[in-house]
């Protein structure tokens, strides 16, 4: 009786050791380096669709390991990584890219910050080259002789009141 | 002129104030579709009612039409399968193509729950899914006369959802009319 629990017990934790092996990320197994290292970087720059915040490589969706299946076959075939990334585009589109394409509508993104760095920099020259010819020409000490006059003249004002 | 400039940054405020406000109310999970106003991909897979008998995409032609992908494992199709068999009812002709799921228990599905397809199409492996761009089911496209597709819903299909789903078909069968 004792033993047959035991096997019982034993069956459900291998049952449940087989589940959890297959809720993780499959391992694939490649002809050469190169084409795993390929493998690893376009799974790791396709978004999952599903689960926004993951690559396809981090996610054990159902979609994200179709998709990891789908890469391998690709690179297995001789794919080269453009046409595997156009492969995703043409149907899940632009979005799964971690990494966008360089186009019209993605200038902004690439070269936006560089844009901005360029104004920031336009603007400290310009200022700092205003206060230096303010300095050249030499700070103004002291009052001329208008100035002290109506200086004068605001103190009398105080006096009187 | 300066003081002017001093306004600079509370424009800059209410412009970055108003893309955030509108940010809270766009749902990041809605995915344009890629394959928009492109024909059906190209397939040939099995009947999942007549497992004999090939299915292409020349099979979803002929009239504006609904594609439904559902699954067994999915409740959300559960959920809408009741609406589907309604619109089937009222004369929509609705295609399935049953992703990633067991024959056996689909069938079983259909018979239990009512079949409101015109054809299931078997997509055991999710390749067909693949190519539309399927990323979790139950999802519904509406397809014209000539298998070009026309429109993408994620998500289950409820009253609200056909309403824009039979504006879209509407336009099509008045635009193929004329």
């Amino acid at each position: 009786m004792k033993s047959w629990l035991h096997s019982l017990l034993l069956g459900g934790l291998l049952a449940l050791g087989s589940v959890t092996a297959q809720a993780t990320i499959e391992a694939y197994e490649f002809d050469d380096k190169a084409t795993e290292e390929r493998f690893q970087q376009l799974t790791e720059e396709l978004r999952c669709p599903k689960c926004q915040n993951n690559n396809i490589a981090d996610s054990n969706s159902p979609i994200a390991s179709d998709l990891r299946r789908e890469v391998y076959r690709m690179l297995n075939q001789g794919a080269s990584d453009d046409e595997v990334i156009d492969f995703m585009v043409t149907r899940y589109g632009e979005f799964v890219l971690y990494r966008p394409r360089v186009t019209e509508m993605t200038w902004i993104l690439w070269y936006g910050p560089f844009v901005l760095l360029g104004i920031g920099a336009l603007a400290v020259l310009l200022i700092s080259r205003r206060r230096r010819q303010s300095t050249a020409e030499g700070p103004k000490v002291g009052l001329d002789a208008a100035e002290r006059e109506r200086l004068n003249q605001l103190l009398e004002q105080d006096k009187k009141r | 002129m300066r003081r002017i400039l001093l306004f600079v940054p509370l424009l800059i405020f209410i412009g970055l104030g108003y893309f955030l406000w509108r940010g809270l109310s766009i749902d990041p999970t809605e995915l344009p579709s890629a394959r928009l106003n492109q024909p059906f991909p190209q397939f040939q897979l099995a009947s999942l009612t007549e497992p004999e008998r090939t299915l292409t995409e020349a099979d979803l032609k002929g009239r504006p039409a609904l594609v439904n992908i559902w699954a067994t494992w999915c409740p959300t199709c559960k959920e809408e399968h009741a609406f589907l068999n309604g619109l089937a009812q009222q004369g929509v002709t609705i295609y399935g193509i049953n992703y990633k799921d067991e024959p056996l228990k689909a069938r079983e599905w259909l018979k239990r729950y009512r079949d409101p397809y015109t054809e299931v199409v078997l997509d055991q492996d999710g390749a067909l899914g693949i190519d539309l761009g399927v990323y979790g089911a139950p999802e519904t496209y509406v397809i014209d006369a000539q298998g070009v597709i026309r429109y993408r819903h994620v998500g289950a299909v409820d009253a609200k959802v056909w309403k824009q789903l039979k504006q879209v078909m509407d336009q099509l069968a008045t635009g193929g009319a004329s």
